[in-house]
């Protein structure tokens, strides 16, 4: 598709969009926002050989979930473009970032800014935690630490058939607590698997907190490198810096690009809340209120009304 | 004397695998013990070592699911739900892939002990949407069980018999259908897997004892042909004996209470198998007489549900041979 916007544009759009609706919906995955807007821009509007889009600008209802009886079943990856051999391929393995990934379909003209008014409705598609049929997604990765694996998985299938494609990740840094991580990179290094690659969203956030915390995690790219990855370490809102990391050759193994982020970047007034990031719900009305005022100033738009 | 067949599926995979370029064979570290080792040393384009790491291979089998292939998963039964169950369910069962997973070693088949013996897999697979579960209980079904969950459009777990098997069948596995051992009128006895064999041992000395046996084997637990189960237990005098190498709660013995409760049929039932119990590390036959398995037990239950003794002892069931069912008396349709 041809870019409207620039990537910088698209990432500050996704910043305004998720406020937005985190003010009117009395909170929001705004955090993840902050932290991912230049990495969900870069993939969409400039990384990604993507197709248009297979189904409607304004998605359908929830339709049912896979079953012998349920024949016309689709998942939400038509977002993303058809299944052809050149296009590639993207999965969001922490689910959780799914408002994040909807405001950037908006963004980057693939799905309508009415999807985002379904968002968690019930009956809806546009789920909370980004299910396999709903926009952008294309298999379930609600369960941490699966996404990796199925993409080395989809992709070993691709590179036997020939498929120029490639198979990339959205990944979260809370999903190295999990063995499945590791075991998929090693894998995918043992196999040789290539076009595959990732971009880890390292906020050092997860849900009880900072994840020092929660659980330590050591140095992530040394470890991904012993397990046999080839790591470029990122500042995640400098999108020359991921240009060049994408061009890093990985000849034999998976690419994973560690975007170390900010979890307040875009809406520093969130520093207030740290280090209770992961859901921000607001306390009080008179939080709400300034939180409206302070963020709005920050992304150079006007408070949003929300009814009060 | 039953004809034994030697490792009856390592034959039969590769012949169905190198005509399907699609079908990938997957292993976790138990290559010769799932008798694909020689397959993956003459066919190693088609084969993939993924270590031990069951998390990711469930998952890693879902992407492959995804972009057109078809991956048979070799491992013991065991390993392939109780760790990976979240990767079964997201990965495989949800996105209906179509995965065939090779369980070995169901149930007592293995001495290894409590963390290699599926006692409760049938349980857990049947009440997982969108699977389908198979079971062999010969060497002929083993031959057959390769293009039988291929056949399948969805995710497939086989519970497979490896090793030296007996050739009780000489017509090949077809998913869906039952197969009718024997139509006697006074008891119905259902068995799948190894407790078939066993079931057939004893019918031979129930005859001479006067016992009619009306005799089913399973070989599809799911879908679980509930409609024939009722009709075949309204046509007994007695009831129905479940007999299977599994937990009875949750397998063939609660599917077929449920059967005959929602059909409003009131007919005793006796499940014969495992009871609330792990087991231990032994020989088949240990196990098989220890926790209750084998055609002693099957007499035995049957003595309760009917009320009458057989005069049937251990003795009198080791006299009886085993003879191939050359034909069974008739194949049942889904």
């Amino acid at each position: 598709m041809q870019n409207v916007k620039t990537t910088e544009e698209v990432a500050l759009g996704i910043r305004r969009r998720v406020f937005e609706h985190s003010m009117r919906n009395n909170g929001g995955y705004l955090s993840q926002a902050c932290s991912a807007a230049e990495q969900l821009a870069f993939l969409y509007n400039e990384a990604l050989n993507l197709g248009q889009p297979t189904l409607p600008m304004i998605p359908r209802p929830f339709s049912g979930v896979p079953s012998a009886d349920n024949p016309d079943y689709v998942t939400g990856a038509g977002y993303n473009g058809p299944f052809e051999p050149h296009y590639d391929r993207l999965f969001i393995a922490p689910a959780h970032y799914a408002l994040v990934a909807y405001a950037t379909l908006i963004e980057v003209g693939r799905m309508a800014p009415e999807g985002l008014e379904m968002f968690n409705k019930d009956g809806s598609s546009v789920e909370m935690i980004g299910a396999e049929h709903s926009p952008g997604m294309e298999v379930h990765n609600g369960t941490l630490g699966i996404g990796l694996s199925t993409g080395a998985g989809l992709a070993w299938g691709r590179k036997r058939r020939g498929e120029t494609g490639e198979v990339c990740v959205f990944m979260s840094d809370g999903e190295v607590q999990e063995g499945q991580t590791w075991e998929a990179v090693q894998a995918a290094a043992h196999h040789g698997i290539d076009n595959l690659w990732a971009i880890m969203d390292v906020n050092r956030q997860q849900c009880d907190g900072a994840m020092d915390s929660v659980m330590e995690v050591g140095d992530i790219a040394t470890k991904l490198r012993n397990f046999g990855a080839v790591v470029v370490e990122i500042d995640a809102h400098d999108i020359g810096a991921m240009r060049q990391a994408k061009a890093e050759p990985h000849e034999g193994r998976p690419l994973i690009m560690l975007a170390h982020s900010s979890p307040t970047k875009g809406m520093e007034f969130l520093q207030q809340r740290f280090p209770r990031l992961h859901y921000v719900r607001f306390k009080s009305e008179q939080e709400r209120a300034d939180m409206n005022h302070a963020i709005a100033a920050e992304l150079g738009i006007d408070p949003i009304n929300y009814g009060q | 004397m039953v004809e034994m067949v030697n490792r009856p599926y390592a034959g039969a995979f590769e012949k169905y695998a190198v005509q399907h370029p699609e079908v990938l064979c997957l292993s976790a570290d138990l290559t010769s013990s799932c008798e694909i080792d020689g397959f993956r040393d003459r066919h190693p384009d088609q084969f993939l070592s993924m270590g031990m790491a069951e998390q990711n291979m469930l998952s890693f089998a879902g992407g492959l699911g995804l972009s057109g292939f078809r991956p048979f998963i070799h491992t013991f039964g065991v390993f392939l739900y109780r760790r990976p169950y979240d990767q079964l369910m997201a990965s495989v069962a949800y996105p209906r892939r179509k995965v065939r997973l090779m369980g070995f070693l169901p149930g007592i088949t293995t001495p290894g002990g409590m963390t290699h013996q599926a006692i409760e897999d049938i349980s857990i697979m049947r009440t997982i949407p969108n699977m389908t579960v198979l079971e062999t209980g010969d060497a002929t079904e083993v031959e057959g069980i390769v293009e039988a969950a291929d056949s399948i459009d969805g995710p497939v777990y086989c519970r497979v018999l490896r090793g030296s098997v007996p050739r009780l069948f000489n017509s090949p596995l077809k998913v869906g259908q039952m197969r009718v051992l024997s139509e006697g009128t006074d008891v119905l006895v259902i068995t799948a897997g190894i407790t078939t064999e066993e079931a057939i041992r004893a019918r031979g000395a129930l005859d001479k004892a006067g016992v009619s046996v009306r005799h089913l084997h399973l070989s599809t637990l799911k879908p679980f042909n509930a409609d024939a189960i009722v009709a075949h237990a309204a046509s007994v005098k007695h009831g129905v004996i479940t007999l299977e190498n599994h937990l009875v709660a949750g397998g063939i013995g609660s599917m077929t209470a449920e059967a005959l409760a929602e059909a409003g049929l009131a007919k005793k039932l006796i499940r014969l198998g495992l009871q609330d119990t792990y087991a231990h590390g032994g020989s088949r036959p240990y196990l098989m007489n220890y926790y209750g398995l084998d055609a002693l037990a099957l007499v035995r239950g049957i003595e309760r549900l009917t009320g009458e003794k057989t005069g049937i002892d251990e003795g009198a069931l080791d006299a009886v041979r085993v003879e191939a069912v050359h034909s069974a008396v008739k194949a049942e349709a889904l």
